[in-house]
């Protein structure tokens, strides 16, 4: 195999699927899915992690299907459960290295209570939630995400219920590293990944995406395009958030690295237990 | 067979006291013994018992049918369980907390004031009792009894325990003199 | 010899057959077992994880197995409910590992502190599908010791989750025992081939293909979804019918391998008792007191609750008058022994839920009436 690194985009796309396994993928034209797939690839390539040691776990919805196109250990498990079968993976194996792909419903809704438990456990796992602000696989009932007054098929009177800002969420329950993308700058989403990837604790990376069969249609958006150029204009780098006017600020959300710190991480406290044991057990 | 029961409020040390005698019984006087415990959602409070089956053979039916011998460290469990006595069992009771019992053969001993006064130490009230009960009905020998403490004791409290269990052994004769005496005293009139 | 508790009994067990993870949340009536866990487990290079719920405690051990490590939990029946989700996870994926259910009085909170043997259709039925089961059923201290042993085994080479569900009573009793010194442990089947020969779900040349750790270079997919034989989901009618029926399959045709029933007096019974859990102890102690008082009674205790021994019973049903099932609920596993003798023997249940055990005089007062000499003729 070739070094990924000398291989082109389309090249490194094509050694990192499983094309003659499971495609084509059921994503829907214009769904953000596939973008961060290939920034998740990318950064996979970039890190240089050997792909036999990397597992890609997901739950259940559109974007928990990705597992099954990739060239790597992958798990798709039960509704909003994939961070437990994660921290059973990670904690019994420290050496692979864990990446759960999630969606809004996925980890925020029926996973909630696991997401928090994660992110103050700090395994050093790295969690990129795809958020499309509503229920894409089961035909777009609203999300956790959804926000508030947009329209669903079980929301036709628009929602009603506020939505989770996710990265506030794993900010304040003491995830190491947090960090938003957007589907729209792909560069920037494959550099969070990255780091995320790199970040020894708990990571997490939400991607602003769009569901333009539900969402955007339900919600007045005419095109995939468009639901792009409103990542465009509603989101701002964090880096130039400091030098704008409150007014500018004003409704966008802030895309790059929200949160960044260094906690224990759960495994090496473990192995550190087993190794003092060890030498108690010795004397 | 001998099946005993140390019944009380939660935290006043019956499951201990249980687990020494099953100890001292099984591993160290080589019977076979079953334990069981009933016990409420109360960590402390409720009433919590612990039941010990001593016996030469197999025990099939772990749960005691009637009981032979009821330790009872307070009035509650007196109530409750004496009649589940056996005819010709014994009640020992704290004589601290009970002040009624209704069945013939009893002992009335103030386990927790002794453990109190003499130790200064109210939990060890159980291993109190537990030698009184020694004292009294035999079932384990005096070093089984010894070697169970230490097993099932942390370090730290293992002394005042040892104490506690002479100052059991000695209140069980002082009762069981009290009983003869009353026997006696019975006779002569 | 020690004097052991039921539930420490199962954590030693666990320990000394390889078990090397464990994920559980606090649930008495088993508590026990994971506290022994959270000790032990560090001292022999192995991981204990408190979860925050009974779902991801299962979901985690399933994702530690899947790297080749031995993995358990323990929970009662609230959790245990909890559980179904992804038991049938496990069922579906083939990812060995032992659950340990002691059974408390339900439905829902019911009584923490008190024994039933309420979950014996739970352990079977209890997650949505079809889908097999084993589940073993210990009646002693040295049971608990025996029977995790044999349940870890049977999970490592069925490729299939195990439940153990002993009652409150055998896990919070303390017998004495003398723990076996040697045990025989039976780990999963790695594969043998390269790594783009093999298929996760291949039951080509044995009913149950090797499991690769996840991590060693095979790369494999796995689903809850139904599944060809590489793992990944399928919509093709035969592949789907295959998929279900193979996992019936490896248990019809090792279920004499997988039932393990202790019984005795059965050639020349009148009446029989068969029991499981606590009520066998129940049952034998009657069962020897009616033979000691002239009466024709046989003895059954059925450490395997799951599979069913359908032949065992229905052999019985052919010779003895009444077959008396005592057990700790309203009647669950009685149905199957109904199913058995098909009206060729009467099949009279006993049944208590108030906390207390069935008592040895409660099943002789059944029985001596049952099996009065005479009244045949």
């Amino acid at each position: 195999m070739a070094e990924p690194r000398e291989l082109n985009p389309s090249e490194l796309m094509h050694e990192y699927l499983r094309p003659k396994k499971k495609f084509p993928h059921l994503w829907c034209s214009g769904c953000g899915i596939g973008t961060t797939m290939g920034a998740i690839i990318r950064a996979i390539a970039e890190c240089e992690v050997d792909r036999d040691r990397v597992v890609m776990v997901s739950g259940i919805g559109c974007s928990s299907r990705m597992p099954v196109y990739v060239d790597f250990n992958t798990l798709h498990t039960t509704h909003g459960r994939p961070l437990a079968f994660a921290t059973g993976i990670k904690v019994a194996r420290p050496e692979l290295e864990v990446i759960v792909v999630t969606g809004d419903g996925d980890v925020a809704a029926i996973g909630g209570n696991h997401l928090i438990h994660a992110c103050r456990r700090n395994i050093n796992l790295t969690v990129i939630c795809i958020n499309n602000s509503i229920y894409g696989m089961t035909g777009g009932q609203a999300s956790p995400t959804t926000p508030q007054g947009k329209i669903a098929t079980t929301a036709r009177y628009g929602d009603f219920e506020r939505a989770f800002d996710l990265c506030s969420l794993t900010a304040g329950a003491g995830a190491s590293f947090v960090a938003r993308g957007a589907v729209y700058y792909a560069r920037q989403l494959e550099k969070l990944a990255a780091q995320a990837i790199r970040k020894k604790g708990f990571a997490f990376v939400e991607v602003v995406s769009q569901c333009p069969t539900y969402f955007g249609r339900f919600n007045k958006f005419k095109s995939p395009v468009e639901m792009l150029y409103w990542q465009r204009d509603n989101t701002v780098n964090v880096k130039a958030a400091p030098k704008m006017a409150a007014e500018e600020l004003e409704g966008k959300l802030l895309r790059g690295v929200l949160a960044d710190h260094e906690y224990p991480e759960f495994t090496e406290l473990y192995d550190k237990l087993i190794a003092d044991l060890a030498k108690e057990g010795e004397k | 067979m001998v099946a005993v029961r140390f019944a009380g409020y939660g935290g006043q040390g019956l499951l201990t006291a249980g687990l020494i005698l099953a100890d001292a019984a099984a591993v160290y006087d080589r019977k076979k013994v079953i334990q069981t415990q009933s016990y409420g959602a109360e960590a402390r409070g409720g009433v919590s018992r612990s039941d010990v089956i001593i016996s030469d053979e197999d025990i099939v039916f772990p749960k005691p049918d009637r009981l032979d011998l009821l330790v009872a460290m307070n009035q509650l469990s007196v109530d409750k369980y004496t009649s589940a006595l056996a005819e010709g069992g014994t009640l020992i009771a704290d004589a601290t907390f009970v002040t009624t019992v209704t069945f013939p053969d009893y002992y009335l001993i103030p386990f927790t004031q002794l453990a109190r006064e003499k130790l200064q130490r109210e939990i060890v009230a159980n291993v109190v009792a537990l030698g009184a009960l020694i004292e009294l009905q035999g079932l384990v020998s005096k070093e089984a009894l010894a070697q169970a403490l230490a097993q099932r004791i942390p370090p730290a409290a293992l002394n005042v325990n040892r104490e506690a269990l002479e100052v059991g052994f000695e209140a069980g004769r002082e009762a069981a003199t009290a009983r003869a005496k009353a026997v006696q005293d019975y006779d002569i009139v | 010899m020690v004097l052991m508790q039921g539930n420490e009994a199962i954590a030693r067990a666990a320990l000394d057959a390889g078990v090397r993870f464990f994920a559980g949340y606090p649930i008495t009536p088993s508590t026990e077992i994971a506290e022994m866990m959270s000790v032990e487990l560090p001292k022999v290079g192995g991981k204990f994880l408190q979860m925050e719920d009974e779902i991801a405690s299962l979901a985690a051990v399933i994702g530690a197995s899947l790297t080749g490590v031995k993995a358990m939990t323990a929970t009662s029946g609230p959790g245990f409910s909890l559980m179904q989700e992804n038991l049938g996870y496990a069922y579906m994926t083939e990812v060995p590992c032992l659950i340990v259910n002691v059974m408390r009085g339900g439905p829902s909170t019911g009584l923490p502190t008190h024994p039933s043997q309420g979950d014996v259709m739970q352990a079977r039925w209890g997650t949505h599908g079809d889908h097999p089961a084993i589940a073993l059923v210990p009646s002693s201290v040295l049971d608990c010791y025996r029977l995790t042993v044999r349940a870890l085994n049977l999970a490592e080479r069925f490729r299939t989750p195990v439940i153990l569900l002993p009652d409150e009573v055998v896990a919070h009793m303390r017998e004495d025992v003398t723990l076996p010194e040697k045990i025989d442990v039976c780990d999963r089947e790695l594969p043998t081939v390269p790594y783009e020969w093999y298929y996760p779900y291949d039951d080509s040349t044995t009913d149950v293909g090797p499991l690769a750790p996840v991590g060693t270079g095979f790369r494999f997919h796995v689903t809850g979804l139904t599944h060809d034989r590489a793992g990944f989901a399928t919509t093709v009618p035969a592949e789907i019918d295959r998929a279900v029926r193979n996992l019936k399959r490896k248990m019809d045709r090792f279920r004499r391998e997988i039932i393990q029933v202790e019984h005795w007096n059965l050639s020349d019974a009148e009446v029989v008792v068969a029991a499981y859990g606590i009520c066998a102890r129940s049952a034998e102690a009657a069962v020897r007191e009616a033979r000691d008082r002239g009466y024709l009674v046989g003895y059954i205790n059925l450490k395997t609750v799951w599979p069913f021994c359908f032949r065992l019973i229905q052999r019985v049903a052919e010779t003895a008058r009444a077959i008396v099932v005592p057990e700790m609920n309203l009647g669950q596993l009685v149905r199957e022994f109904d199913r058995a003798v098909c009206g060729k023997t009467q099949v009279v249940p006993i049944n208590r839920v108030d906390g207390e055990a069935i008592t040895p005089r409660q099943i002789v007062d059944v029985v001596t009436e049952l099996a009065r000499p005479g009244e045949e003729s």
